[in-house]
């Protein structure tokens, strides 16, 4: 037994790190397939409201999104419900003007099929979303999606 | 005196950190794809050309649906939990025994069914206060939701044998479902631009 034990070398080969690179790359391609580029920097809080029957999104390049809910920084703009439009509290007058925008963004076989997905913060009041619903029934933009979390039955109730 | 030399080789050992490095940049711009919502689709605004239809609906047609500013939600004039929302709004849109307060149904011709008898009238009216929490609208907009989801489903699992979510989109057999399950969500006109009535 002695004389195999001295076979043992003594030092430990080192780990090879090539193949390294291959797997970083995958976790790479992973999250470049799996995430999209962050929209605009929110500055308002959102936070979705839970919903069962949840469709997803499917072509993100038709959809502008509204986001109404209190600023984030309640310290410096107040505690009033603001509508964010790209990165900036707006008036609810100037949907129209937002709408038209994204349209000529647009490509023009797209133009309209473009889907509103208005993010709301679940303490919002409905009146404010009314007034978006008017505006944007005034710039045509008639397909809307209310955006919501996948949740529950249970979550959705507590939401009453 | 020519020796034919190798070429060095390149060392691939910072590979790995430039890989580290794309990977953190992909890390911190990018986002999961999260938005997910409930699809709806406005009435157009009304004008000259296309005014409002004061259209008559007959009142055993609707249903109507009613949340407050505190939150309180009246269905068809009684105060109601939400748990009980679905189970009433399917009653409602199928009629399964031809009651006379529930939707009247037309004899519709539909593909793979023959002639079914269809509550093609019905609308179910949906109105919110003002000060209703989008929560709140949002749970019952998920209840109505469910409601036909629920009943498409049912009758593709008994028709078809599968379930209807997973009938591609333009199939024709989801047609055939959505004729006899037509959506019909009224979220009224508030009430300074028009009637309650669409």
């Amino acid at each position: 037994m002695i004389s195999f034990r001295e076979k043992v070398p003594k030092k430990v080969p080192g780990l090879s790190t090539a193949s390294l690179p291959d797997i970083i790359f995958m976790l790479l391609f992973f999250f470049m397939i799996s995430t999209t580029i962050r929209e605009n920097p929110m500055i308002v809080r959102v936070r979705p409201p839970s919903a069962t029957e949840v469709q997803k999104m499917e072509k993100k390049s038709l959809v502008s999104y509204i986001y109404v809910g209190k600023p984030g920084n309640e310290a410096r703009f107040g505690t009033v419900t603001r509508i964010q439009l790209n990165d900036a509290f707006q008036p609810v007058e100037n949907i129209g003007e937002f709408i038209s925008k994204e349209r000529e963004d647009m490509v023009e076989s797209d133009r309209n099929r473009l889907i509103v997905s208005i993010k709301a913060d679940k303490d919002v009041e409905m009146g404010i979303i009314t007034d978006i619903k008017q505006e944007l029934r005034k710039a045509e933009a008639l397909i809307i999606n209310y955006s919501a979390a996948q949740g529950t039955r249970e979550a959705v109730f507590d939401n009453f | 005196m020519l020796r034919r030399r190798e070429p060095p080789e390149i060392n691939a050992g910072s590979m790995a950190d430039i890989a580290f490095q794309l990977l953190l940049f992909f890390l911190i711009a990018t986002t999961f794809n999260t938005d997910m919502g409930i699809l709806r689709k406005l009435p157009p605004m009304p004008d000259e050309e296309n005014p409002l239809q004061q259209e008559t609906v007959k009142e055993r047609n609707v249903f109507t649906v009613l949340v407050n500013y505190s939150n309180q939600l009246q269905v068809e004039g009684r105060l109601t939990d939400i748990r009980e929302l679905r189970g009433k709004a399917m009653e409602f849109i199928e009629n399964p025994d031809n009651d006379a307060d529930l939707p009247e149904k037309v004899m519709v011709e539909v593909p793979f069914f023959g002639q079914v008898p269809v509550t093609k009238h019905h609308v179910i009216s949906l109105q919110n206060d003002r000060g209703t929490s989008y929560g709140t609208y949002i749970a019952v907009q998920n209840e109505l939701t469910a409601a036909y989801a629920e009943l498409r489903n049912r009758l593709s699992l008994e028709r078809f044998n599968v379930s209807f979510n997973e009938l591609a989109t333009g199939d024709p057999r989801r047609e055939a479902i959505e004729t006899i399950y037509p959506v019909i969500i009224s979220e009224a006109e508030p009430k300074d631009i028009g009637g309650t009535e669409e």
